[in-house]
């Protein structure tokens, strides 16, 4: 099991264990973590699964494919941290990573 | 919207050779006889071709799956208007307007992030307000106790209000909008809207006039929040040419129009032969953005998307050429029963609601769903705070396209 904090756009956090393997969308919608919408599944291909990755976990989490920079230029308010949460796979060196929630997704 | 348009006489799906299969046929839409074929398809043909239909050989992608697949793969499946463009009617040359939605990246990328913004959850907050009062109007004016049409009472009516609000339109002349919606998805034929390509262009060169007005007033004034100004003041949108200014205008109009105008008749409908789940949503009104996405998925407001092959694809077992027409039936793949639960069943409290296709996925997904989200939403707040039900009085006619997936008409009464 491995930590990975939510912290909401409204400032409240929920820090949830989740299993080797999953996304962090998938992980986010089994705890019931608001913000999160993952409409598609997980294939990246509806961009409604936006979180801003914080700076000290970039290196480690590595770049953005090809298909989620296409996919993230229609999310609103993209920085260079952001992410789409389903391309994000848990594994032990990701042991306690924050993410933050945008506004809203669109 | 297109009528007169009879199409082929329909088969039975069970006994036609799989091969004769032609799902695009209108007659099948017009008596929403459409569902067994696809039923068939995707059992026995999941990616089936059809060497000739009205509109030419097409394959059809008929499993949620295979759907995704290709939506996401626009490296092969151009959207391209010079290509035919993204319904399986191939865009005619003469009328070919360049419109974001059948344009490839990079050019689709950078228009549409103009538009993007004013659809926007953050925006489409501020103009809540503003839809809930129009729909609080609309509503109020509706008579009890007798019969009258839904569909141009009020699907239409608050769908073209709200395209006159996102462009500043002038609100008098809304029902322009509605009009030229109409003439961009009619296929000119005797008896139809419009009967010629030469009547159709014509008409467009109307609507492109009119907005031509506005968008010089827009450009010398400073920027604003509608639309128009957006598009006169964006940077790469600033220079476009006036078909192409026309072409996403139209693309805006038709999006922003028939799809969600047919939502809301479909919720009604919905509603009315599933009184079970009408009493679920009065019990709890907290079901309310379940069932707008439930009803998204149920009706599908456009059947199917359209790519074109770039090059030769090797596909669950079949050969798409290089320059095939494929047609992604996002209609299909919202019943399909290995991906949805009871799929052709309209339950309000799924467990997953807004798993549907109705929006597509890539990068292509539908840039509105938020405000067709928002619509829906608020018109059942304010019809629960208003009706007790709202009843069906005969079956409705269909739209008789494959593409535009709804009502003509919908008659209904208000108890008294």
């Amino acid at each position: 099991m491995t930590k990975i904090t939510y912290v909401m756009f409204d400032g409240g956090e929920r820090a949830v264990d989740l299993k080797t393997g999953v996304n962090l969308m998938q992980g986010a919608v089994a705890n019931n973590i608001p913000g999160i919408d993952g409409d598609c599944g997980g294939a990246c291909a509806c961009a409604t699964c936006h979180v801003y990755v914080d700076a000290a976990w970039l290196p480690k989490v590595g770049p953005r494919t090809a298909m989620e920079d296409s996919m993230l230029e229609f999310a609103e308010h993209v920085e260079a941290n952001s992410r789409l949460a389903c391309q994000i796979t848990v594994r032990d060196e990701l042991a306690g990573m924050v993410v933050r929630l945008p506004e809203a997704q669109h | 919207m297109a009528d007169g348009n009879a199409g082929a006489p329909i088969e039975d799906a069970t006994s036609i050779a799989l091969e004769d299969i032609d799902v695009s046929n209108p007659a099948l839409w017009a008596a929403d006889s459409h569902w067994p074929y696809f039923a068939r398809l995707r059992k026995e043909a999941p990616v089936h071709y059809c060497k000739a239909s009205m509109f030419g050989p097409y394959w059809s992608i008929t499993k949620y799956n295979d759907i995704m697949a290709v939506d996401t793969n626009h490296q092969v499946f151009s959207s391209e208007a010079a290509l035919g463009g993204i319904a399986i009617i191939d865009q005619g040359a003469e009328l070919r307007l360049p419109m974001f939605i059948a344009m490839d990246p990079p050019k689709h990328d950078a228009q549409r992030k103009v538009v993007s913004p004013i659809v926007s959850p953050m925006n489409l907050a501020t103009m809540e307000p503003l839809i809930r009062g129009r729909v609080q109007q609309i509503l109020d004016g509706l008579p009890r106790g007798e019969t009258f049409d839904w569909v141009d009472r009020v699907s239409i009516e608050l769908t073209t209000q709200m395209l006159a609000t996102l462009f500043d339109f002038p609100f008098e002349d809304r029902r322009k909008l509605t009009y030229w919606s109409d003439i961009a998805t009619t296929i000119p034929a005797p008896g139809m809207l419009v009967e010629t390509e030469e009547e159709k262009l014509s008409i467009l060169m109307e609507c492109l006039g009119y907005f031509m007005r506005l968008w010089n007033e827009r450009v010398n004034a400073p920027p604003r929040g509608d639309l128009i100004s957006m598009l006169a003041h964006g940077e790469s949108t600033r220079n476009m040419s006036p078909e192409e200014y026309l072409g996403n205008l139209i693309l805006l109009i038709v999006g922003g129009n028939d799809t969600t105008r047919n939502s809301i008749s479909g919720s009604v409908l919905a509603m009315h032969q599933n009184p079970g789940e009408f009493a679920k949503l009065k019990a709890n009104p907290d079901l309310i953005p379940s069932m707008v996405s439930e009803t998204i998925r149920w009706q599908t407001p456009l059947a199917h998307m359209r790519r074109t092959a770039l090059e030769d694809f090797e596909f669950s077992g079949q050969t798409i050429k290089k320059g095939d027409k494929v047609i992604m039936w996002y209609v299909s793949g919202n019943r399909d029963e290995t991906v949805i639960e009871r799929p052709d069943e309209y339950i309000i409290d799924r467990e997953r609601p807004r798993q549907h296709m109705s929006f597509g996925f890539g990068i292509h997904r539908c840039v509105g769903n938020r405000l067709a989200e928002l619509q829906l939403k608020i018109i059942w707040e304010e019809i629960l705070a208003r009706f007790d039900r709202i009843e069906v009085m005969v079956e409705p006619e269909r739209v008789p396209s494959p593409f535009v997936k709804g009502y003509l008409n919908l008659t209904v009464r208000i108890p008294a």
